[in-house]
């Protein structure tokens, strides 16, 4: 070996003499990256094109706004969603956390008058509750999945029952209002043209993107996701990794109904699992390019899973397509671009292997 | 049947590419029915690709296949390829959940399924051919060398003339070895032909007559076994620029270094790993009270069959299994048991014995696995890792263990088999352990990538002083040992102290039978 081998291995980056996948495994390597990371992209631009061409108000900076502050509370909470099913977890309960932390910390907030409780909380307060809600929610979720070794599928599908519940028992049904500006702010407010919340999404999108990217912590989810007992065998606290993301994710996703408790101005006992969310959420996830087996995704392509969504949204509002119709050709536009992303980013978006 | 006829399965100037890799260039192949033909290369040399274009799975770019004279079915018809020729692959194809009958007719049943008919036949053909496995089993009950057994049987019932074994000894313990190449005779007997493709050259010297050699996708020779010796065979894998005693000298001028300290106490610092009385309940084997030390410098071994417990007891120090009593120290330092993290914090590199399942992650990058260990230290004090310090990092390992690939950041999963374990002891190379607790490391691994993953854990002992504790039931492996323990039934049976070790009186040792007279 040491006499011949030299030759192939000195010089780096040799030429692989085994063979590989078929010619759809050599291209994807070679662009691997690139590739994935726009696979969207063609779908994006045939879209816009579409909304253009249909309503003259769909090319506006206003218009681009309104759907930026829209995808943005859904974003934030694809982004938690995201990491989970990247660490080869999922978790349903996110749309109950979405829904349930905004609707205790208003509850806490707001006077009886508005079927608050009474405490008159100060918002910023409220705020802090309504974190500590998401990363309590999660630390269960990731205690009974990872330490009980439950399936995460039931436990979340429970959990999202039982948050839904506390949601609708805590106010019985009641929709609570009068919030006060600073606990809207987030989802609300604007800079000039610019919603707040959309500039709060796109930094965590670019600040957890950098995370998955360049920090320990963050490359550990790709391989506890691709391979956990390969990444516990290299001495990766698996466990903890797993817990941590259950955590993060839950917290992002009671920051989105933070946005989105702003956004409307109010907190009913819909938001959330009454409204399904949840499907949109993985929708976005899974178109893309997040494997729903774990320790494949990146944020670009969940962010541009996000504003495919909005934008079908969006033109299907403007076209002002038929109420009883929007959801099975919102459902078709999301099954043709799943399609066409798989079509692009080659077999490395492909799900069996 | 008669093995003089015509062939039963001809190929002739098969090419095959992938991209801008040459996997097959002008490779013809003929196997007669009654004959076993023994199929070796190194890793990479193109074995899985001729196997697939065999199984009817991958279509070549040129050259034909002709079975009983007749060109093949096309490359997707696997019913009618099934009825020529079957191929019985190193992981098994077997549902766990599904009984020894279904398994039999996986794929081939009709419409409506007759339960009675398919356990009457598969009864049938378990009987015929002297298999002793009841049809209505469930395949999770079964023993690995049951498993392979249905697998043969799958072949059988569709009517295959000809089998194809891919590395069948691999997942076998010694005795079950023997036992399938008693089976393999019988087929032969019976007028199947069988491919046999192996790492193990003894085992084709055994039993089969003929032996075709693939190197760098060509095929280099086809002779009888009869007529080459084990270096001509080894010669014609490597190619002509290969060196027997230049590259056998760092492995065999180890055996003759002094161990260190034999005979002298074991206290002071030089002790790197003490276990005392360690138990475990495995699937793997179970252990029942095993103590041993291992200094630094010292490369102990761990051999016995499969089930005494030679995996489980490297699966407990490394932290990879839980133990139910006893105790792992680590220069003086508890090991809490069954936590793979700390028992890495204290020292412990591991090379587990499955690398598909715990070796790598696959579609990560080479230097991001082999830099899996050390992401602590390669990163800044916000736990930041460029990624050019990850490849800086990975490049001196890869290259000393002569890793083959397209770049650092070419997906683990597209390596060959060798390759890949390269990375995974790189990846434990890479922490500077003070103790490498390696299981059957050179397993299904080429001769060369062999000697050259020995030859590391050789130098890991000598230059770094790391102890190194080998747990393997690959005899060969044991060569670069100062001493070897025996495990029989999970205890400690017997300890060889002088190396070379005979390798006569290890088999035997392992089967429990004391040696008459201790040396």
């Amino acid at each position: 070996m040491t006499s011949n081998s030299p030759t192939l291995a000195d010089t780096g980056p040799g030429i692989s003499t085994q063979p590989a996948g078929g010619i759809g495994s050599w291209f994807s390597r070679t662009n691997v990256g690139l590739l994935r990371e726009v696979a969207l992209l063609p779908v994006l631009i045939l879209l816009i094109v579409v909304g253009t061409v249909t309503s003259p108000a769909f090319l506006t900076v206003s218009n681009f706004a309104g759907i930026g502050q829209q995808s943005a509370a859904l974003g934030v909470v694809v982004v938690g969603e995201s990491l989970i099913l990247m660490i080869g977890g999922m978790d349903l309960s996110l749309e109950g956390t979405y829904g349930l932390a905004p609707m205790v910390a208003a509850w806490l907030i707001v006077p009886i008058a508005a079927y608050g409780d009474g405490t008159d909380l100060s918002p910023y307060l409220g705020i802090v509750v309504l974190i500590a809600i998401g990363a309590a929610i999660g630390l269960l979720n990731g205690l009974l999945i990872v330490k009980g070794r439950l399936n995460g599928f039931i436990v979340t599908l429970g959990m999202t029952i039982v948050l839904a519940g506390l949601q609708n028992g805590i106010v019985k049904a009641q929709t609570l209002f009068n919030l006060p500006p600073a606990f809207g702010y987030l989802g609300a407010a604007s800079i000039g043209q610019l919603p707040v919340s959309l500039i709060v999404a796109v930094v965590i999108f670019v600040l957890v993107g950098l995370f998955l990217r360049y920090q320990r912590t963050g490359r550990a989810i790709y391989a506890v996701g691709g391979n956990p007992a390969a990444a516990r065998a290299a001495g990766i606290k698996i466990d903890r990794v797993k817990i941590g993301v259950y955590v993060a994710g839950s917290v992002l996703a009671a920051i989105g109904g933070l946005m989105e408790a702003g956004r409307v101005s109010a907190v009913t006992g819909q938001q959330g699992y009454g409204e399904g969310i949840i499907f949109n959420v993985f929708a976005a996830a899974v178109i893309g390019g997040v494997s729903l087996k774990g320790g494949r995704g990146n944020m670009i392509g969940a962010a541009s899973g996000v504003i495919l969504l909005g934008i079908v949204q969006n033109i299907l509002t403007l076209d002002n397509v038929s109420n009883y119709w929007i959801e099975a050709i919102d459902g078709a536009v999301i099954l043709f671009a799943l399609f066409l992303a798989r079509i692009v980013g080659g077999e490395s978006t492909a799900e069996t292997s | 049947m008669t093995s003089s006829g015509q062939a039963l399965v001809e190929v002739t100037g098969i090419e095959k590419r992938f991209g801008t890799t040459r996997a097959l260039h002008d490779v013809s192949l003929s196997i007669k029915a009654g004959q076993c033909l023994g199929l070796v290369g190194r890793n990479g040399a193109g074995k899985s690709t001729l196997v697939s274009i065999l199984s009817g799975l991958v279509e070549p770019d040129a050259g034909t296949v002709a079975f009983g004279g007749e060109p093949a079915p096309r490359v997707g018809d696997t019913a009618r390829w099934h009825e020529w020729i079957a191929t019985v692959y190193q992981h098994s194809m077997i549902v766990p959940d599904l009984s020894v009958a279904e398994n039999v007719f996986l794929g081939s049943t009709p419409g409506l399924v007759s339960w009675r008919a398919m356990r009457n036949r598969t009864s049938a053909i378990m009987r015929d051919w002297g298999f002793d496995i009841a049809a209505g089993t469930l395949c999770r009950n079964l023993s690995v060398e049951q498993l392979q057994i249905v697998e043969i049987a799958r072949a059988l019932a569709r009517g295959a003339k000809c089998v194809l074994l891919d590395e069948p000894t691999a997942t076998l313990e010694r005795e079950a070895g023997r036992r399938l190449f008693d089976r393999v005779r019988q087929l032969t007997a019976g007028g199947v032909a069988v491919l046999y493709i192996s790492h193990h050259l003894e085992e084709v010297f055994e039993i089969c007559q003929d032996v075709a050699v693939l190197r760098d996708g060509e095929m280099v020779l086809a002779a009888r076994t009869a007529e080459l010796s084990r270096d001509d065979l080894v010669l014609a894998m490597v190619g002509q620029n290969h060196q027997t005693p230049s590259t056998e000298r760092p492995v065999a001028s180890l055996v003759g270094h002094p161990s260190p300290g034999s005979g002298a106490t074991p206290a002071g610092e030089d002790v790197v790993l003490t276990v005392e009385n360690l138990t475990a309940d495995s699937l793997r084997g179970r252990l029942s009270g095993v103590s041993l030390q291992v200094r630094a410098g010292e490369i102990v071994g761990v051999t016995g069959l499969l089930s005494a417990g030679v995996a489980t007891i490297g699966r407990v120090i490394g932290g990879a299994e839980d133990s139910s009593g006893g105790d792992v120290r680590v220069r003086g330092r508890r090991v809490p048991s069954g936590r793979r993290d700390v028992a890495q914090r204290a020292g412990v590199g591991y090379i587990p014995e499955d690398r598909h399942r715990e070796g790598f992650v696959p579609h990560l990058g080479v230097a991001e696995n082999v830099t899996m260990t050390i992401t602590k230290r390669l990163a800044d004090r916000f736990g930041l890792l460029s990624p050019a310090r990850r490849v800086a990092a990975a490049g001196p390992l890869t290259r000393r263990l002569s890793l083959v690939s397209s770049g650092p950041g070419q997906p683990v999963g597209e390596l060959s088999g060798g390759n890949q374990q390269k990375v995974t002891v790189a990846r434990t190379l890479a922490h500077d352990p003070s103790l490498i607790v390696a299981i059957t490391p050179t397993r299904g691994v080429d001769v060369a990538s062999k000697e050259l993953l020995l030859g590391s854990l050789a130098d890991a002992a000598r230059g770094n002083r790391a102890g190194v504790l080998l747990c393997s039931d690959e005899l060969s492996d044991l060569d670069i040992c100062d001493r070897v323990l025996v495990l029989v039934r999970g205890e400690v049976f017997t300890e060889f102290t002088e190396p070379p070790f005979d390798r006569d009186a290890l088999i035997v040792a392992t089967e429990g039978i004391a040696q008459e007279a201790a040396e």
